[in-house]
């Protein structure tokens, strides 16, 4: 009679806190230990020292510690901002655009108005411009979504190709058409960069980010603006049912996440690179999704991706130094480690069951 | 099954913990008596650009007596942030002298150089060493204009050859003149001076010619070349010169060639008969061992690192590769005169009786040496005397910047 199949699979969504935690940490270290048969079959090396070097890369100097940490809130700070506008559905594809208009105003100001005022108030302005200018850029598609209806997705991430044009154009005009860089902005003065705090170089950037973290949390999970946005994200017509305006949440919600890209931006000109050009934003719009995508829309929880994704970016450079294992070794890892990740996800939500257990 | 999961991780604990000790306690010890040099690349082995100066860096190693552990490498590291951060981590790791080898990581290098003054810095084929006023910061270039010349001659002696066996199209000819075409990255002074030694290479073997150039703005891009060199083709260009550092050209010369269209390729960088087995002549090449066995000698004598270091064939730092086997008959013969007279200074590429612009043969030329990119400061300097223009002499990035008459631009 009992003839249930050996192994069946069972959604099972109900599991205790710890539990999940166990599981994606056990998958985490599976991932290790393939790549570690990898890297040892392939190469012949030894897997934990391949490991070992990776966490040096990431951690053994003060200074490595405090790059990956500033690279962490960097990337965090993104995911972060995307968060809104993917809590609602509209899938801002255009992160990295709205980065580099942030960027572009940040050193535009620092420019034009380094020296002539104090920099306190030049940084202040800054934060200002360059959240306007991403909020600029990230309204144009919402616009055209909330009055139109047109596809975010291939319009968000077609203003970034206007973007990274606008960049290039700044930047001949800058560096007066002959190296096709602006250098470094204000070495001498370091008019708007950001102070060191306590001796931090990049304490504020820290501080920063986890204030912009800390408050969309809240501004997410409390508010009403919060309780509409993720209305909205669920059914349209039930928002509109419930009295949401939806073209202005839209609207609101997309000002909100590009200002939020376009602070990176800002974080990343004043407070890192102190420069401008098409590769200031370097890909991290986009894997601020992935980052915002593996937390489930979690601000706090994005703080581990990101970190985990630096963590890999560092021990990239690192493993390539000590072993000569270049980027397609250290992709390939990374590879494995996400999609362990991914499998821990289903593992999270499904049981697999086997029938002498059913019978008990 | 949970008791076997802790079991796993405690055991993976452990051994990662223990490997930590050896890893430390391994290095810790030689790491402060030993000199250390860091380089920081901005790509790997699998480019070519990156590859020649790999190559350069492993010379200058052995000639240097340097062992492995005393080069620091730094691979794929972008024109950005990210050479900052390697290069303050090489000094960090007790580098005395840390090198990068892209142009766009100048900027921040010359910030890491400002801020740690007791190490040198040096910016491959940069240009702002000397108005930076640093001590420790150089910009090196090899004279690659004289191997793009030399490669010039190549090309026309096979136009020579073409044009007595009447292979060369009626179309080819524009006024009269010779059609070649020219796949230049950017419109930047160091494209400009390499393409003009180019064409005055070909212009002193097959004075009958003229060239079109068409920018790709990128230094490395296939499939940019690779169509470029098709709308040259397409122009009725008889021979594709480059200066792009990838094989799209070549390759899409060879295509053309293989379909019976006229047209031979003079490639950069790499010997591209790989790619292009029939339709390759030869490549003008940097052979960057000389200046990294000059300049790692320097560090290891604790001395100071020339802040513009430019030399050609006389130390050996330019080269062109194998002739292609369609080269003309004589071309070797053509060529190690021309290395042998560029050596002894009896030939000057820019020789100003070669060439005119708007019909007149200058005698005066001002470079900007002040990085204002004008040429009215009383520092920029003229640099054309004793009859020819004196390339990388004032500073080792090249400066020659202006169309000579001949060269047009689509």
């Amino acid at each position: 009679m009992n003839k249930q199949p050996f192994i069946r699979i069972r959604k099972k969504d109900d599991r205790p806190f710890w539990q999940k935690l166990v599981i994606k940490f056990a998958f985490i270290v599976l991932a290790l230990l393939i790549a570690a048969l990898f890297i040892n079959s392939v190469t012949k090396l030894n897997p934990i020292k391949v490991y070992v070097s990776m966490f040096k890369g990431a951690f053994s100097t003060k200074r490595r510690i405090w790059i990956t940490v500033r690279d962490t809130c960097l990337l965090l700070s993104i995911a972060v901002g995307l968060t809104p506008a993917f809590r609602m559905k509209f899938w801002n594809t255009g992160a990295e655009g709205q980065i580099l208009v942030g960027g572009l105003c940040s050193a535009a100001l620092m420019i034009y108005l380094g020296n002539k005022i104090p920099s306190a108030l030049l940084l202040v302005l800054m934060f200002i411009g360059s959240a306007i200018a991403g909020a600029l850029w990230g309204l144009r598609p919402a616009y055209f979504k909330a009055k139109y209806n047109t596809n975010e997705t291939l319009f968000t991430l077609m203003m970034n190709y206007v973007g990274i044009q606008l960049i290039e154009f700044f930047v001949d005009i800058w560096d007066k058409k002959q190296s096709h860089s602006v250098g470094i902005i204000n070495g001498d003065t370091n008019a708007g960069w950001f102070p060191a705090l306590f001796g931090q170089q990049y304490l504020l950037n820290v501080l920063l980010v986890a204030v912009i973290t800390i408050a969309i949390t809240i501004y997410l999970t409390y508010s009403k603006h919060g309780y509409e946005v993720t209305v909205t994200g669920e059914s349209e017509s039930t928002a509109r049912y419930s009295g949401v305006n939806v073209p202005k949440v839209i609207i609101r919600t997309m000002l909100l996440s590009g200002a939020l890209c376009g602070l990176a931006g800002f974080t990343e000109v004043a407070g890192i690179s102190h420069t401008i050009s098409v590769k200031t934003s370097g890909g991290r719009g986009f894997t601020a999704i992935i980052v915002a995508w593996l937390a489930k829309l979690n601000p706090l929880v994005m703080i581990i991706y990101s970190f985990l994704i630096v963590f890999l970016n560092k021990g990239a450079v690192q493993i390539a130094s000590d072993f000569n294992l270049n980027e397609y070794a250290s992709n390939i890892i990374t590879g494995i480690l996400l999609f362990c990740i991914l499998a821990s996800e289903f593992m999270t939500n499904y049981e697999i069951v086997f029938r002498h257990k059913e019978e008990q | 099954m949970k008791k076997l999961l802790s079991l796993l991780l405690a055991a993976l604990l452990v051994i990662t913990m223990t490997g930590c000790n050896n890893g430390g306690g391994g290095e810790g010890g030689e790491k402060e008596d030993k000199l250390k040099i860091g380089v920081i690349l901005v790509g790997d082995e699998n480019e070519g650009y990156t590859f020649a100066h790999m190559e350069g860096i492993r010379a200058a190693m052995k000639a240097n007596g340097l062992s492995d552990d005393q080069v620091i490498w730094k691979y794929s590291i972008g024109e950005s942030q990210d050479c900052y951060d390697s290069a303050v981590d090489l000094v960090e790791q007790g580098c005395k002298a840390v090198f990068s080898n892209s142009y766009g990581h100048q900027p921040f290098m010359q910030q890491a150089a400002s801020e740690y003054p007791d190490v040198k810095f040096v910016a491959a084929t940069g240009d702002t060493a000397a108005l930076s006023g640093l001590n420790n910061f150089s910009n090196a270039f090899t004279n690659v204009y004289e191997s793009r010349y030399v490669s010039g001659i190549v090309a026309g002696m096979k136009l020579a050859e073409l044009e007595a066996a009447g292979q060369i199209p009626a179309e080819s000819y524009k006024d009269g003149k010779v059609l070649i075409g020219y796949v230049g990255a950017y419109p930047y002074a160091e494209v400009v001076s390499g393409f003009t030694a180019f064409f005055l290479g070909v212009k002193s073997v097959f004075p009958n010619v003229t060239m079109e150039v068409i920018f790709t703005n990128s230094w490395f891009n296939i499939t940019a070349e690779g169509e470029t060199a098709n709308t040259l083709m397409a122009d009725h260009c008889v021979i594709i010169g480059q200066h792009a550092d990838s094989t799209g050209a070549p390759a899409a010369v060879e295509a053309a060639l293989a379909k019976g269209t006229v047209a031979y390729s003079v490639g950069y960088n790499v010997d591209m008969l790989a790619v292009a087995p029939n339709a390759a002549l030869t490549s003008a090449t940097n052979n960057w061992a000389v200046y990294y066995t000059y300049a790692f000698g320097q560090v290891v004598k604790g001395e100071k690192i020339a802040t513009d270091w430019a030399e050609g064939y006389k130390t050996g730092a330019v080269a062109i590769t194998a002739l292609g086997p369609n080269c003309a008959p004589g071309t070797q013969e053509a060529v190690d005169k021309a290395i042998a007279a560029i050596k002894s200074g009896e030939l000057h590429v820019f020789d100003t009786s070669t060439w005119t612009v708007n019909g007149e043969h200058l005698t005066e030329l001002k470079i900007d040496l002040t990085g204002d990119f004008d040429t009215d400061d009383a520092a920029d300097k003229n640099a054309i005397f004793d009859g020819y223009f004196h390339e990388s002499e004032f500073r080792s990035a090249p400066s020659f910047s202006i169309y000579v008459d001949g060269i047009f631009e689509k």
